[in-house]
């Protein structure tokens, strides 16, 4: 096969040549039961639904969907291997299988890269450096605290809740189980867990090496299916405690759902973060920092910094500097290394988008977008940015759960610490500013669960994540994200 | 048909990652019931003055790694340490430890190594601490590792006693000198091993062995440790104290409690080995008035 070879050019752009992640390594089946007590069942519904690569829409496998009987059956698996084997088990040895399922992750690391990528559409560079390793992270970090419990809550003597119904969404598949399933099985409890269902296929990879981890039977139970399945695990009477991850609307639901029963809860809910730039920043370091915020994962990101604040007298620059960026990120196959923008997760969610963008402009704010080629299959929104907005327009005021920047401008601390903070929403915020004693006066005037300090998207299994106001309530990772599954 | 000899074992001393003889040339005879089963390495005065600069030498690699990494690397050296189970229980044995104590023993030293694993990235959120000064500034402590730390290990438990004691020195970021136990030095050696397959980058941990009472004192004397562990051999202990004062070491003194002992595992033995560092931040006091900032 003759290659052309180009001569080089240096007038203008440089075009990256294709660098796909090879898909040859990865063993996906035709179709997937339901985890439930050690072993993958057919569900007694007998119901299936597709999942779909949103990059190409090309069917990837086939899912189940469990019904009543079926969430009733892993219940009563998660029950019964509580009250049993998991409950008398040392501490010590509890920690080790959950160290082994760190490692099986690490182990298998690129093959859960690959299929996270292709079945969820973010670009592999972000499930292979960012997803993954994160998740087998979260394992290894809550194995270690099993048998340390009593350091973390002196003379409180921790005990578990029991079962622990698990509900998460489709944005960071494999990362948010682990995020779920870690610190719940740390702290001795057994775990019915539901994915997306648009993205049940790193969480059905985890139930395989839970299996081959040799997990007591019943422990880890993953179930899939849509709302309603999500529905009759938060209302099941023999569940212990709720973890929800997903936007505010559905966190309200389930809340309402399990108040005034006995059911403890987490909810890590929607945002609409504040991503401020004072006029001392380094403004290169922002800019790069204002583009991972909020178009990292396409900006399906609970805590994306989605409302830029800019110091009037460096608005132009940033401005300028931010178009800049945005045309030099790659759009496409999420599969390829070069990729910066991957697919839209779902048909529906690009509908959201869509509409979104529509209003934006209806209210009168100018739109600006990557110009780029959008391929012709899969769901697709170029990285957009809005100016001109106001805080009364919907684009700064709703989560659009999407690649959509909404620019206003500030000229005093006071002024722009009102505006972040006039939201219903309060999960992160972002600060750029050489000076430090600015940073420290920020970070305590947000309302808000995590503040990003010349830096943005940073997560860590040892550093607590979760939301004040409307982002939800309880804590994830770190010491804290202990205490949900702990009775004391 | 001729029986197959086997090769023998050379025990030899870990420096810098590398397995030298002693410069000295001398040796022990180690003896099982008067049958001499092998010749250790009798470490001089200039080896451990090998080992500190090893030591040293390791200390900004190991104490600037991720608190993750360490996790990752410990808990690598308790897998290693599971497939050489066979070799620490036979090596037990032969040095007279009861083969089912033995089996006991190397269990319980695999998972100990995973439980001072596990602190490694939790040590700084349980005594690391946000200080409400009363003033506007942001004030926070953390633990840091002290350095190069002489461990005189136990005596009388050649593994269980010598991870227990070396693996809360390790995980904060601290490197060692290791003085092996005398009449059980076999696992030390062996463990070297375990340590150069582990990922544990060379000059973290130097074993020597030898004669403690030789040693000791050179150990105490030596102005770039920073602090000893004196596990055992506790009639020595004012002398030691006496010769760490020259350079303020800390002198940590073992609590003569049983090495499998559940209360061995605490943070506290790791904090022993760590200083406290509190760092003053300014906190900008604009706002609420409509400053014109």
């Amino acid at each position: 096969m003759n290659k052309e070879i180009k001569p080089l050019k240096f007038s203008g752009k440089w075009d990256f040549d294709p660098a796909p992640e090879s898909v040859d390594h990865i063993s996906l089946k035709d179709q997937y039961g339901l985890f439930i007590n050690g072993k993958f069942e057919n569900p007694q519904t007998s119901n299936y639904f597709p999942s779909v690569n949103p990059a190409n829409e090309e069917h990837l496998s086939m899912i189940a969907e469990a019904g009543e009987k079926d969430i009733n059956a892993a219940v009563s698996a998660a029950r019964k291997a509580f009250d049993g084997p998991w409950s008398k088990m040392s501490a010590k040895e509890r920690g080790k299988y959950i160290f082994r399922i760190a490692r099986l992750i690490q182990e298998k690391s690129r093959e859960l890269a690959v299929i996270e990528t292709l079945d969820g559409g973010k670009p592999i560079r972000e499930s292979r450096d960012v997803d993954v390793p994160i998740a087998a992270a979260h394992f290894f970090y809550y194995a270690g605290w099993t048998d340390k419990l009593n350091y973390a809550f002196p003379n409180r003597d921790p005990k578990p809740v029991g079962v622990a119904g698990q509900v998460i969404p489709w944005n960071f598949p494999l990362m948010m189980a682990a995020w779920k399933i870690a610190p719940a099985l740390a702290t001795g409890n057994t775990v019915v867990l539901k994915p997306a269902e648009t993205t049940s296929l790193t969480a059905l990879k985890l139930a395989e090496i839970i299996q081959e981890a040799d997990l007591p039977n019943g422990v880890v139970n993953i179930i899939t299916g849509a709302g309603a399945t999500g529905a009759g695990i938060v209302n099941h009477q023999d569940i212990d405690k709720i973890a929800f991850t997903g936007s505010t609307g559905v966190g309200k639901i389930i809340m309402k759902a399990i108040a005034g029963s006995n059911k403890k809860s987490t909810m890590e809910l929607g945002g609409k973060a504040a991503n401020i730039i004072f006029e001392d920043a380094p403004l290169d370091q922002a800019v790069e920092g204002v583009i991972n915020g909020i178009y990292f994962n396409q900006g399906h990101v609970c805590c994306a910094g989605s409302r830029l604040f800019v110091q009037e007298s460096v608005y132009d620059v940033v401005l300028r500097k931010l178009k800049d960026r945005i045309q030099s990120l790659i759009l496409g196959n999420p599969l390829d290394k070069n990729t910066d923008i991957g697919a839209i997760n779902s048909k529906e969610q690009l509908g959201t988008i869509n509409k979104y963008l529509k209003i934006g402009q209806q209210e009168g704010a100018d739109m600006f977008q990557l110009e780029c080629p959008i391929p012709k299959k899969g769901f697709w929104c170029p990285p957009t940015l809005f100016t001109n907005v106001s805080q009364s327009h919907v684009i700064a005021k709703e989560e659009i759960f999407g690649p959509v920047l909404a620019i206003q401008t500030f000229r005093t601390i006071d002024e722009v610490i009102t505006k972040a903070n006039n939201t219903p929403f309060g999960l992160s915020a972002g600060v750029w500013t050489d000076k430090g004693s600015k940073i420290f006066n920020l970070t305590s005037q947000m309302r808000a669960g995590v503040v990003w300090a010349n830096t943005y998207n940073k997560f860590d299994p040892t550093s607590p994540f979760g939301g004040y106001k409307e982002s939800g309530h309880g804590r994830e990772g770190g010491l804290h994200g202990l205490t949900p599954y702990l009775n004391f | 048909m001729a029986e197959r000899i086997n090769v023998l074992k050379t025990y030899k001393i870990f420096i810098g990652g590398k397995f030298p003889r002693t410069e000295s040339g001398r040796f022990y005879q180690l003896n099982n019931r008067s049958k001499a089963i092998a010749n250790v390495c009798l470490s001089s005065r200039k080896d451990l003055r090998n080992a500190v600069v090893a030591a040293r030498g390791a200390f900004e690699k190991w104490s600037g790694s991720t608190a993750h990494n360490r996790s990752q690397i410990l808990y690598r050296m308790a897998e290693m340490m599971e497939g050489r189970k066979d070799q620490f229980i036979s090596e037990l044995v032969l040095q007279g430890v009861d083969r089912k104590e033995a089996k006991v023993e190397v269990d319980l030293s695999i998972d100990r190594v995973i439980y001072f694993a596990g602190w490694a990235d939790k040590i700084n959120q349980v005594f690391g601490s946000v200080n409400p000064v009363a003033t506007s500034h942001f004030n926070f402590s953390l633990m840091e590792p002290m350095g190069v730390v002489g461990l005189v290990a136990p005596e009388k438990s050649g593994l269980l006693g010598l991870v227990s004691s070396l693996c809360p020195i390790l995980v904060s970021g601290n490197c060692a000198v290791v003085l092996a136990s005398e009449k059980l030095p076999l696992c030390s050696i062996t463990l070297a091993e375990v340590l150069a397959t582990s990922d544990v980058p060379g000059g973290v941990v130097n074993i020597l062995t030898g004669k403690k009472e030789e040693i000791m004192v050179h150990l105490a004397k030596h102005m770039d440790v920073n602090a000893i562990y004196l596990t055992d051999n506790l009639e020595h202990k004012k002398s030691v104290q006496e010769e760490a004062i020259q350079n303020l070491k800390r002198v940590v003194l073992g609590n003569q409690i049983s090495w499998g002992d559940r209360t061995v595992e605490n943070p506290y033995i790791i904090t022993d080995f760590m200083e406290t560092k509190t760092t003053w931040h300014p906190v900008e006091v604009i706002s609420g008035t409509g400053s014109g900032y």
